[in-house]
C-alpha cells in the first residue's frame, strides 16, 4: 500500500465494487486536491454514490484502496467530514434545531454546542419560525435545509453532497451554489455529484465524468472544454469567393450563416483570408465549446442524453 | 362504488402477491407446527420438573426384621397401586434412632423428606410439616397392611422446621419464579427490539448514521437504549408489585430463601435479565436489522418467540438436574445460559461461578453483534437495485 499524499482531501487508487458479480464501480483511480470544488457527473447507475459511499467507508471496495483526509479508514475521519447523502433522511418527531445537533453529536460536536448553532444557523438561513417545530411539520424544501446545515453544523474540513440540487426549486438551488461557495471560501473540500452540468460549470474547479461505472475523464473544467475546438458562426454578405478556402469544405451556409469548427490555424489566420478573400464579412463569433458539449465528446451522447433525462425527472433543471 | 371495489381489488391482489411470493411467507406457513411443538413440549416438561422437584424419599429407621417386611409390603403395594402412588423408602441400616441424630440426619441428606423410627405398631415420623402430613397417611397404610392388621396404625409424628430436602424443593421453587421471571421479562422486552431498526431504514437515516459511526456503535447503542428502557420498566413494575404486596400485608419472610441470599440473588437477577436481554436483543437486531418493512418484522416475530420458548424449556428442563450434562449445556449454550445460571444462584451458594458466566455471556453478545453488523453491512447497506430487490432469506444468507 503506498502512503497517502497529504495534498489529497481524497485518493482513490482502482477501487472496485460488484453487486451480484455486475461491476457497479469498475476500477477508479480519483485525488481530490484539499480546498477544491469537485464535481463527479454522471447518469443514475454510473457509479456516482457506490463511489461516493466508498470513499465515505460505508460499503468497502471489492478490490482497490481508498484514503479520506490521508486515513484508510474513512469512519475515523468523520468528524472532520459532513455527508449529504441521495436520499434524504431525518427523524420525524425531532425538533428541527435537534435534528442538527443530534447530526452534529454523530461527528463529536458536543450536544449543547449543536444546539446552539442549529438554532443560529436556522436563523441564518430564514428558518428561524421552524426552529422548534418537527421535522414531520416541516415542508419538504426546509427539511432539506435543515438537513443541509446538519451536514455542516460540525464545520468540517470535508463536505460530500450527493445530488444536493435534487428536488430543489430555483431559488433554493441558488442559495445552495452560494452555501457552497461559502464554505469553499473558508478552505473546505468539497465533493458534489450531479446530473446537472451547469452545476458542475459554474462551481467547479475540478470535475469527474464517471459513466458504466468507470471515468473517462478527470480534470479541471477548462480543459475538459479545451478537448474540443471553438466553434465559429460567421454571417457573409458573398456565399462565394477566394474566402471559401478558409473554411471546411463540407461547411453548407443556412441563409448567409455558417457554423463551422475552428480550424487548426487558429483566429488570424482565418480573419485574414475572410477579409482578403472577399467574404463580407456581417458579423463573426468564435465560440469557446461548453462543458456540455465536452461531456457529450467525453462519455458520449447516449450517456448526456440519458443524465438530461435523469435531471429532468428528478425536477433538477439547472436555475 | 364499482370504482371503490376496483380500487380495493387493485390494492388486495398487491398485496395478496406481495406476501404470498415473498420468502417469509414461508415461515408463516410454519406457524401451526410451534405452538403444537411448544404445547407438547411444555407440558412433557411440566410434569416432568415436577415429578423431579416432588420425588419423596423416606429413609426408614426401623429394626432390621421390620424394615424389610415394610420394603416388602411396599413393593406388593406398587405392584397394584403403581410405582408413583407410594413414597420411595429407603433403608438407613446402622442407624441410632434417637431424636437427635435423626434431625442431624434430615438436615444433611437432602435426599431425604422424612425418617421413619419407632416399630411397625407405633410407626414416628419424623419431617418437615408438609411431608410429614403428606405421607403419614401412605405409611399407616403400609403398616397395617405389613402387620395384617385391620385396625389404622397411629402415626406420632415429630415435626423439624426445615430438613435438608425441604430447603432443596424451596431453592427448586425459587429457581423456578427466577427462571420464569426472567424469561418472562426477556420475552415481553427483547422481542420489540426486532424492530428497532425499520424507523432507520424507512426513514433513510441509516445512511447518514453509517456514513458517520462504526455500525457496531449503532447497534450497540440501540441495544443499550432499549436495555435502558426494560430496566426502566422493570423497575416501574417491581416498586408498584412491593408496594401493592406492602399494602396487602404481604409476608416477604416466607418466601423461600436462595442459596446465595436474597441481595445477591437480587443483584444476579439483573445482572442476568440483562445479559439475556443483551443476548437475544443483540440477535434479534441483527435479525430485524435484516427486515426491511413492518410487515417483514411482523412475519419474523412468531418464530422468534417460539425461539424464545425453546431456550427457556432447555434452561427449565435442567432446573433439577445440577451438575448433569444437560444443565451443563444450559449453562453452556450462550442464549439460556442467564435462565439457568439464576437457577443455579438459587441453588447453589458459590459466586465466582456467576462472574465466569456473565463474562461468557458478554463475549457471546459481542460475537453476535459483530455477526450481525456483518451480515448488516454486507447484505443491506449496500446500494444499486439488484441488492434492494433481494428477499428477506437471502439478505440473511447472503445468497
Amino acid at each position: 500500500m503506498l502512503a497517502p499524499d497529504p495534498e489529497f482531501a481524497i485518493e482513490a487508487r482502482n477501487i472496485v465494487k460488484r453487486f451480484d458479480g455486475e461491476a457497479a464501480v469498475d476500477g477508479i483511480d480519483l485525488t481530490i486536491r484539499k480546498g477544491s470544488i469537485f464535481g463527479i457527473l454522471g447518469p443514475n447507475g454510473a457509479g456516482k454514490t457506490t463511489t461516493l459511499r466508498m470513499l465515505l467507508g460505508i460499503i468497502d471496495p471489492d478490490e482497490g484502496e481508498r484514503f479520506l483526509l490521508g486515513s484508510p479508514d474513512p469512519i475515523s475521519k468523520a468528524h472532520q467530514v459532513g455527508y449529504l447523502p441521495e436520499e434524504r433522511g431525518l427523524y420525524q418527531s425531532m425538533k428541527a434545531y435537534d435534528a442538527i445537533a443530534f447530526m452534529g453529536a454523530l461527528r463529536g460536536l458536543p450536544l449543547a454546542e449543536g444546539r446552539r448553532r442549529g438554532r443560529a444557523m436556522m436563523e441564518q438561513h430564514g428558518l428561524g419560525a421552524a426552529i422548534d417545530k418537527q421535522i414531520r411539520q416541516l415542508s419538504k424544501g426546509m427539511a432539506q435545509t435543515v438537513q443541509l446545515l446538519g451536514t455542516l453544523v460540525h464545520d468540517p474540513d470535508l463536505i460530500i453532497l450527493d445530488e444536493p440540487f435534487s428536488g430543489l426549486d430555483a431559488l433554493n438551488q441558488g442559495k445552495l451554489e452560494r452555501l457552497i461557495r461559502a464554505q469553499a471560501d473558508r478552505g473546505v473540500t468539497i465533493i458534489f455529484s450531479t446530473h446537472v452540468i451547469a452545476h458542475a460549470e459554474r462551481l467547479c474547479e475540478e470535475i469527474a465524468i464517471i459513466a458504466d461505472g468507470k471515468i473517462p475523464f478527470k480534470g479541471k473544467v477548462s480543459d475538459a472544454r479545451d478537448r474540443l475546438r471553438p466553434q465559429v458562426h460567421l454571417e457573409t454578405r458573398n456565399l462565394d469567393g477566394p474566402w471559401r478556402s478558409a473554411i471546411p469544405a463540407d461547411c453548407q451556409p443556412l441563409g448567409h450563416n455558417w457554423h463551422f469548427t475552428l480550424p487548426e490555424s487558429g483566429v488570424e489566420p482565418l480573419l485574414h483570408a475572410l477579409v482578403e478573400g472577399g467574404a463580407g464579412i456581417e458579423s463573426l463569433s468564435i465560440e469557446r465549446p461548453g462543458l456540455h458539449d465536452a461531456f457529450v465528446q467525453i462519455a458520449g451522447e447516449a450517456v448526456a442524453r440519458k443524465m438530461e433525462a435523469d435531471a429532468n425527472n428528478n425536477g433538477e433543471e439547472a436555475a | 362504488m364499482i370504482e371503490t371495489l376496483r380500487a380495493a381489488f387493485v390494492i388486495a391482489r398487491r398485496d395478496f402477491t406481495a406476501i404470498i411470493f415473498s420468502k417469509s411467507f414461508f415461515f408463516f406457513l410454519l406457524g401451526p407446527l410451534f405452538p403444537l411443538g411448544i404445547g407438547i413440549a411444555a407440558g412433557g416438561l411440566g410434569s416432568q420438573v415436577s415429578r423431579d422437584i416432588d420425588n419423596p424419599v423416606i429413609g426408614v429407621a426401623l429394626s432390621p426384621a421390620e424394615a424389610d417386611k415394610l420394603l416388602e409390603t411396599r413393593a406388593r403395594l406398587t405392584r397394584s397401586l403403581g410405582s408413583k402412588s407410594l413414597p420411595e423408602l429407603v433403608l438407613l441400616s446402622n442407624f441410632e434412632a434417637d431424636e437427635a441424630t435423626i434431625k442431624a440426619k434430615l438436615n444433611s441428606t437432602k435426599s431425604l423428606s422424612a425418617i421413619l423410627s419407632g416399630t411397625l405398631a407405633r410407626p414416628v415420623l419424623t419431617g418437615s410439616e408438609r411431608d410429614v402430613n403428606r405421607w403419614q397417611g401412605k405409611i399407616s397404610l403400609m403398616a397395617e397392611t405389613a402387620l395384617s392388621q385391620p385396625t389404622p396404625v397411629e402415626i406420632e409424628t415429630r415435626l423439624v422446621g426445615q430438613t435438608g430436602s425441604s430447603s432443596e424443593r424451596n431453592q427448586l421453587i425459587t429457581a423456578q419464579a427466577g427462571q420464569a421471571i426472567l424469561i418472562l421479562l426477556t420475552m415481553i422486552l427483547a422481542g420489540m427490539v426486532l424492530s428497532n431498526l425499520v424507523e432507520e431504514k424507512t426513514n433513510k437515516i441509516i445512511e447518514i448514521l453509517a456514513a458517520a459511526i462504526p455500525m457496531d456503535a449503532i447497534f450497540l447503542g440501540k441495544l443499550f437504549a432499549m436495555l435502558g428502557m426494560a430496566l426502566v420498566g422493570i423497575a416501574v413494575w417491581t416498586t408498584t408489585g412491593l408496594s401493592v404486596a406492602l399494602l396487602v400485608g404481604g409476608n416477604f419472610d416466607a418466601l423461600p430463601s436462595p442459596a446465595v441470599g436474597w441481595p445477591i440473588f437480587g443483584v444476579l437477577m439483573i445482572f442476568y435479565f440483562s445479559m439475556a436481554y443483551l443476548l437475544l436483543g443483540s440477535l434479534f437486531l441483527g435479525i430485524g436489522a435484516m427486515a426491511t418493512t413492518v410487515r417483514e418484522v411482523q412475519t419474523l416475530s412468531m418464530p422468534v418467540t417460539m425461539g424464545q420458548l425453546l431456550v427457556f424449556f432447555l434452561a427449565y428442563s435442567s432446573i433439577t438436574k445440577l451438575g448433569e450434562p444437560v444443565e451443563w449445556f444450559a449453562v453452556l449454550f450462550p442464549f439460556s445460559s442467564p435462565f439457568a445460571m439464576i437457577a443455579r444462584a438459587a441453588q447453589m451458594d458459590n459466586i465466582w461461578q456467576h462472574g465466569l458466566a456473565l463474562l461468557w455471556q458478554a463475549l457471546f453478545t459481542m460475537i453476535i453483534i459483530r455477526f450481525s453488523v456483518m451480515l448488516f453491512r454486507r447484505n443491506v447497506m449496500k446500494s444499486g437495485q439488484a441488492a434492494r430487490k433481494k428477499g428477506l432469506l437471502a439478505r440473511v444468507t447472503g445468497k
